[in-house]
């Protein structure tokens, strides 16, 4: 079956002298166009957000231009508008939540692929997924009555008496803050990285930790040094998805990060981030370049992303090249 | 399948020979805040007037003034008054006015938390002018404590908590704070979302009273309806006459009373701070825009009598709803505005 479909394509123009109406009434010829017509929709709603974004933040892009990306400023009553606040915790918070979720992430994904046995891994493997489908207001929920006091009571506290002499640990412990926002999506996109990363382990050959134990390395040594190389892009992927979930998520982020647009090196500062902006300000944004200016807040959150997903594609193909396995992304 | 097909077929022409009746939609956009009011307004008049059906979206004031302005919807709905600005585009798009029209009350109370403190505090205007600039930072600053004598307020840092998402609420209590306070007017000014000198940001009133509830020494304001429903304990606020008011549905509709004398007569005047021994000084309209000119004689007719409706029987839904109902000069006053819509 995978060889013969392998070979439709290469077969196609042989086949050019069946006219396009048999291959039409054969229904090859409906599929491909359907299944074409499905493919250019995903690029059609791209490039259509992209041009509306656009479009719709004419106003601040032509009065602000770039200074929009580097000023400190949200005033929607003096009209001046900057994202770097927004563009600062969007970063900060993702990258605690991948600090945090990616080695926890992946350890449990190694423990449930390589080690546990397998119907205590299958177990838990549904509970992951269960935890990959809880809405995200619920995450905030568990933020704003467990998390926050924890954070101000204990946790914070705690690294400030101990770790307070770096900056990333001053500042008054408000429970609310880049931390916890960090924190609370770390939870959040951790089944991710289990559950794809587990995935992908699983699917690394047999022969390959064999080979391995066959010429005497040890559990760990196949594990570490065969199967995760082997498994490199896929766990890449999954962290990447993991990504593109932190930076995008808005309702467990703004009930826990304070909505105060500041740029502090504290991660016990509030701050806020642009999903969490465009989500509290944009039904009540009165003005055309107050409303424009949230607008024109989505374009750098997808660009963001854009960016991001880039950088992560040229990761991807930088150390596959390097690396003994085929992409599994 | 086909079966599916010609049920709906049936089902859209009685629909449509239903509505060809003299049947007809009205809808409207705007604010969140009277939502639960203007609903229940327009199911009871409905109930009255069956062929007049109002269809109201809570999306939010800045959205009610961009749909009414775009044609979209029949009327809007907004917390705020249009400024002059959105006047004049609403004039040069449709050739007419639109017209403001208050329709319930609202009022912003200032909510706290302070371990020890247990009896309601009495803020000035200066104290929470200056607890909102970030000017008084500690709890026993001498502007807080002068007024509560009684209280043992302590050293701490004052948390300042506001609201984050764009509302009423905020449009209320930071018109008040520009009335009381010129620093804040030059400074930070009004609007439904605002660049806050201090504190955190709260998604919704209950964002805002979970934030104080778990946050020791933090200070912030909710909607006076919020408060009431939730029994959240308050503070009172000094009136323009002197004296220290807790908010209740008396005291904002004296504060819209004791404006009244100066009201213009296109409705679009703020409350706050407003003359009156027993006026509560934070408190609001929250408006109906209504265009000047509608096209379809139905609607037009059909939106006049709902006014009417809406200004006598309709206030008695007002206080059941925690909603503060209109003081008579006012409705004497919108009364005659009526007679304007063409």
């Amino acid at each position: 079956m995978a060889t013969s479909s392998a070979t439709v394509p290469a077969a196609s123009p042989v086949s050019g002298s069946r006219s396009f109406i048999s291959r039409l009434l054969s229904g090859d010829e409906i599929v491909r166009l359907v299944t074409l017509l499905f493919a250019v929709c995903v690029v059609g709603v791209t490039l259509l957000l992209v041009f509306e974004l656009w479009v719709g933040s004419a106003l601040p892009r032509h009065k602000f231009g770039f200074s929009f990306f580097i000023t400190k400023v949200w005033d929607p009553i003096f009209d001046q508008f900057g994202a770097l606040p927004f563009i600062y915790g969007t970063l900060v918070t993702a990258g605690v939540a991948l600090v945090i979720a990616v080695p926890l992430g992946i350890g449990a994904a190694i423990f449930l692929a390589e080690l546990a046995p397998a119907r205590v891994s299958d177990t838990l493997e549904f509970f992951i997924d269960l935890l990959a489908a809880v809405p995200s207001v619920i995450y905030g929920l568990l933020g704003v009555f467990i998390v926050i006091p924890l954070m101000r009571d204990y946790i914070q506290p705690a690294l400030k008496s101990t770790l307070g002499f770096l900056p990333l640990f001053s500042g008054p412990a408000y429970g609310v803050g880049f931390f916890t926002a960090g924190l609370v999506l770390a939870i959040m996109v951790i089944p991710y990285i289990i559950s794809v990363s587990r995935e992908v382990l699983l699917s690394v050959p047999r022969d390959q930790r064999e080979a391995a134990l066959a010429i005497g390395s040890t559990r760990w040594e196949s594990t570490w040094k065969v199967v995760i190389p082997f498994a490199r892009t896929g766990i890449m992927g999954s962290i990447f998805l993991a990504l593109a979930r932190a930076l995008g998520e808005t309702m467990a982020v703004t009930m826990v990060i304070g909505n105060t647009p500041t740029i502090s090196a504290s991660l016990f500062s509030p701050g806020y981030s642009i999903a969490a902006v465009i989500a509290n300000e944009f039904t009540e944004a009165t003005g055309d370049l107050y409303l424009q200016s949230l607008i024109e807040l989505g374009l750098v959150l997808f660009l963001l992303t854009f960016v991001l997903n880039g950088l992560a594609r040229l990761l991807i193909i930088a150390t596959s090249q390097r690396g003994s396995g085929p992409s599994h992304a | 399948m086909k079966r599916f097909a010609g049920v709906l077929l049936a089902a859209l022409a009685l629909t449509t020979v239903l509505w060809a009746q003299g049947n007809f939609l009205i809808n409207g956009a705007g604010a969140t805040f009277p939502y639960p009011i203007y609903s229940k307004w327009f199911d009871e008049y409905h109930k009255l007037h069956s062929n007049a059906q109002f269809n109201y979206q809570s999306v939010g004031s800045g959205a009610g003034i961009k749909q009414v302005t775009e044609g979209t919807v029949d009327f809007g709905a907004s917390d705020g008054p249009m400024n002059d600005e959105q006047m004049k585009a609403y004039q040069d798009k449709h050739g007419s006015a639109i017209l403001h029209f208050p329709a319930v009350l609202g009022a912003a109370v200032p909510t706290y938390n302070i371990p020890g403190v247990n009896s309601a505090l009495n803020f000035t205007p200066e104290a929470l002018a200056g607890i909102f600039m970030g000017r008084i930072s500690k709890w026993n600053d001498p502007a807080i404590a002068s007024a509560n004598s009684g209280a043992k307020l302590p050293a701490t840092d004052i948390v300042v908590v506001h609201r984050s998402d764009g509302s009423g609420t905020t449009y209320i209590w930071t018109d008040y704070l520009s009335k009381v306070s010129g620093d804040w007017k030059n400074k930070v000014g009004k609007g439904t979302s605002v660049n806050w000198p201090v504190g955190l940001g709260g998604k919704g009133n209950e964002g805002v009273t979970g934030l104080i509830k778990q946050t020791p020494n933090s200070v912030g304001y909710v909607e006076l309806i919020y408060a009431v429903q939730n029994k959240i304990e308050y503070g009172t606020v000094k009136n323009s006459s002197g004296v220290f008011i807790k908010a209740d549905l008396a005291g904002v509709s004296a504060a819209a009373a004791g404006a009244a004398k100066t009201m213009p007569d296109d409705f679009r005047v703020s409350i706050t701070d407003a003359p009156g021994k027993t006026a509560y000084p934070i408190s609001s309209f929250t408006w109906l825009l209504i265009p000047a000119k509608f096209s379809d004689a139905n609607k037009r007719e059909a939106v006049k009598d709902f006014l009417k409706w809406m200004l006598t029987e309709g206030q008695n839904y007002a206080e059941p709803l925690s909603y503060a109902k209109l003081p008579k000069e006012v409705i004497v006053k919108e009364t005659k505005a009526i007679g304007s819509i063409q």
